[in-house]
């Protein structure tokens, strides 16, 4: 079976700094991924490279098996891989519906009609909507994204990547800037989606990590330092050494 | 009043906003009323009547790609100027003086311009973007001055002569028919953008103002996007620059000028960006003020215009229209409160 997202010998140098050194990593369908490692460890920098909001020097990127290293971000969404920022990047000044609305045009090709209004295709409408819906997001719909919770606006976010109904989903840090009595709420919502999607999640959670991966892929100073199953990452002594270590308080916690 | 009863009540509230959002509203009569009104209300100033309608149409050329797209440009009257001298070169030169013909071909050539120019050009943004398109005006307009054994340079083409309108409607001294003219060409135009702006395309270049990164992510070819718009806009602005040359019966070089972008500018920031009829209000106001501040003090009358833009900017930074947009929603708060 060909992997639903594979990335081969990927490099990529800033100057000097390497941040991507020979990244070799396999999502397979409905794969649960995480990917971890210390701050500064290239873990956005990777999902760039995947996206294509940069270009690697050397390596590829594969999506079902077609190599997509030099096509555009756009190009790469539009078959199938979506991502979420870890900063929110949403349409602020616009509805939440229009959010999901737009997306939706956008991955069917209604947006290159300049003449048609955009209200009449109800299908969009009521697919938003059960989107919104599946997120317990309806009652936010008409509201401005800037108007609401920075909780709120994270499951926003979330929304918009499944209504490009991706294949691959990359996770940057889901529930990043939420309170904690909050961030269940979107770690819930992750845990429950469609189990045919491959997820790459980012998290310094180690208890979601745990929780939500089946594998785990540690990445230490923009290269891969080991990857395996929950158990064997929590078992490795080097992993705790350098990652684990400086929350051996919390691992300790929950081993 | 639990239960998926609310839930399907909330999801076609929700939906019914979307489902009607391009319906036309009532308060959308007004300015065609008010339109109408001063061509039997001020029979004896319909040239400046045509000049405010022309401006105003060129505004809303600008409205497109700034106040939707988020495109901008201190440029614009690159594409204003082309379509006044296709009418006015085609006329003169070619003998070509059928005026509606005149100003749809005057559109195609600006918006054919526009695309070419714009697929250069927007690949760059903010201030690269900026010295672009006042850089591409500039060297249209020294062009035409290089070649001003053509293009008649900043003496302009006097004495332009247009054939009757649909060859019954002669221009009169009082510029009503231009005037009449004018106004039905802006309905048209206004009809097309109205549709624009409410279509998913539309919609895609107000993301694209909001967040293009999120554009990108979302899979949408956002250059295209914006190519098409700066065409369409083009296209518009040159439609308006059609009609000045034709309701002025003459065009000189300055059509070009930096201070013609700019004014556009002022205008549709004054009104509002990105509401249509922000670009109404903007270049009604600018126009009205500079008619009668010039009458006051020739030499001086910029600096009303100047305070205005200043406060405007201070206190109304959403344009006059969304100053009465914020009126009133303070008075139906507290009428409900």
């Amino acid at each position: 079976m060909t992997a639903a997202l594979e990335v081969q010998g990927l490099n990529r140098s800033f100057g000097a700094l390497q941040v991507a050194r020979d990244i070799d990593l396999a999502l397979e369908r409905g794969a649960r991924r995480a990917l971890i490692g210390p701050n500064g460890a290239g873990k956005t920098t990777l999902v760039n490279l995947i996206t294509g909001v940069l270009r690697p020097s050397a390596g590829t990127v594969l999506l079902d098996g077609a190599d997509i290293t030099s096509l555009s971000q756009a190009e790469r969404a539009r078959r199938g891989l979506a991502r979420t920022f870890q900063i929110n990047q949403l349409f602020r000044g616009l509805t939440v519906l229009e959010n999901l609305a737009m997306t939706i045009g956008e991955r069917d090709g209604n947006c290159n009609n300049l003449w048609r209004p955009a209200g009449v295709k109800r299908a969009v409408i009521d697919e938003a909507l059960d989107h919104l819906a599946s997120l317990r997001l309806v009652d936010d719909a008409l509201k401005l994204v800037r108007e609401l919770p920075y909780g709120r606006q994270r499951l926003v976010e979330i929304a918009i990547a499944l209504a490009q109904k991706p294949r691959v989903l990359l996770l940057d840090e889901p529930a990043a800037g939420v309170p904690s009595s909050e961030s269940h709420l979107i770690l819930d919502v992750v845990a429950a989606l469609d189990p045919d999607i491959a997820i790459l999640i980012i998290e310094h959670d180690m208890d979601v990590v745990f929780r939500f991966a089946k594998h785990i892929t540690v990445l230490v100073q923009g290269a891969v330092f080991t990857e395996g199953s929950p158990a064997e990452i929590q078992a490795n002594e080097q992993v705790r050494a350098v990652y684990l270590g400086e929350e051996s308080h919390q691992g300790g916690r929950h081993g | 009043m639990t239960g998926p009863a609310t839930r399907d009540e909330a999801h076609e509230r929700a939906a019914a906003y979307l489902v009607s959002r391009h319906y036309y509203r009532w308060p959308e009569v007004l300015p065609w009323l008010i339109a109408v009104a001063c061509f039997f209300v001020f029979p004896d100033r319909m040239s400046f009547g045509s000049q405010v309608l022309v401006m105003l149409l060129f505004a809303l050329s600008l409205d497109l790609i700034l106040g939707y797209a988020g495109i901008v440009t201190l440029g614009h009257a690159a594409f204003f100027g082309i379509g006044a001298y296709v009418v006015a070169l085609g006329s003169l030169r070619l003998g070509w003086s059928e005026p509606i013909s005149g100003i749809i071909v005057a559109g195609i050539v600006a918006g054919l311009v526009g695309a070419i120019v714009g697929w250069f050009i927007l690949r760059y943004h903010g201030l690269t973007l900026l010295m672009l398109t006042i850089a591409f005006a500039a060297t249209l307009q020294e062009s035409g001055n290089l070649r001003s054994d053509i293009t008649g340079g900043y003496d302009g083409l006097p004495g332009l002569t247009f054939d009757p309108l649909l060859g019954i409607f002669d221009y009169d001294l009082y510029g009503r028919t231009s005037y009449v003219y004018a106004l039905v060409v802006l309905a048209v135009v206004f009809y097309f953008v109205r549709r624009i702006v409410y279509s998913p395309f539309g919609q895609a270049l107000t993301g694209i103002r909001e967040n293009v990164r999120r554009m990108h992510a979302i899979g949408s070819p956002v250059h295209r996007r914006l190519v098409t718009a700066y065409a369409v806009s083009a296209a518009i602005a040159g439609v308006a620059g059609a009609l000045f040359t034709q309701t002025n019966a003459y065009c000189t070089l300055t059509v070009f000028d930096f201070d013609n972008s700019a004014k556009v500018m002022v205008m549709l920031i004054l009104g509002g960006t990105g509401r249509l009829y922000g670009a109404f209000v903007g270049a009604v106001v600018y126009m009205v003020l500079e008619d009668h501040l010039s009458k006051l003090s020739p030499t001086f009358w910029q600096l009303g215009i100047g305070l205005l833009l200043v406060l405007a900017v201070l206190f109304a930074r959403r344009g006059l229209l969304g100053l009465v947009e914020d009126a009133g929603k303070y008075l139906s708060a507290r009428k409900s409160s």
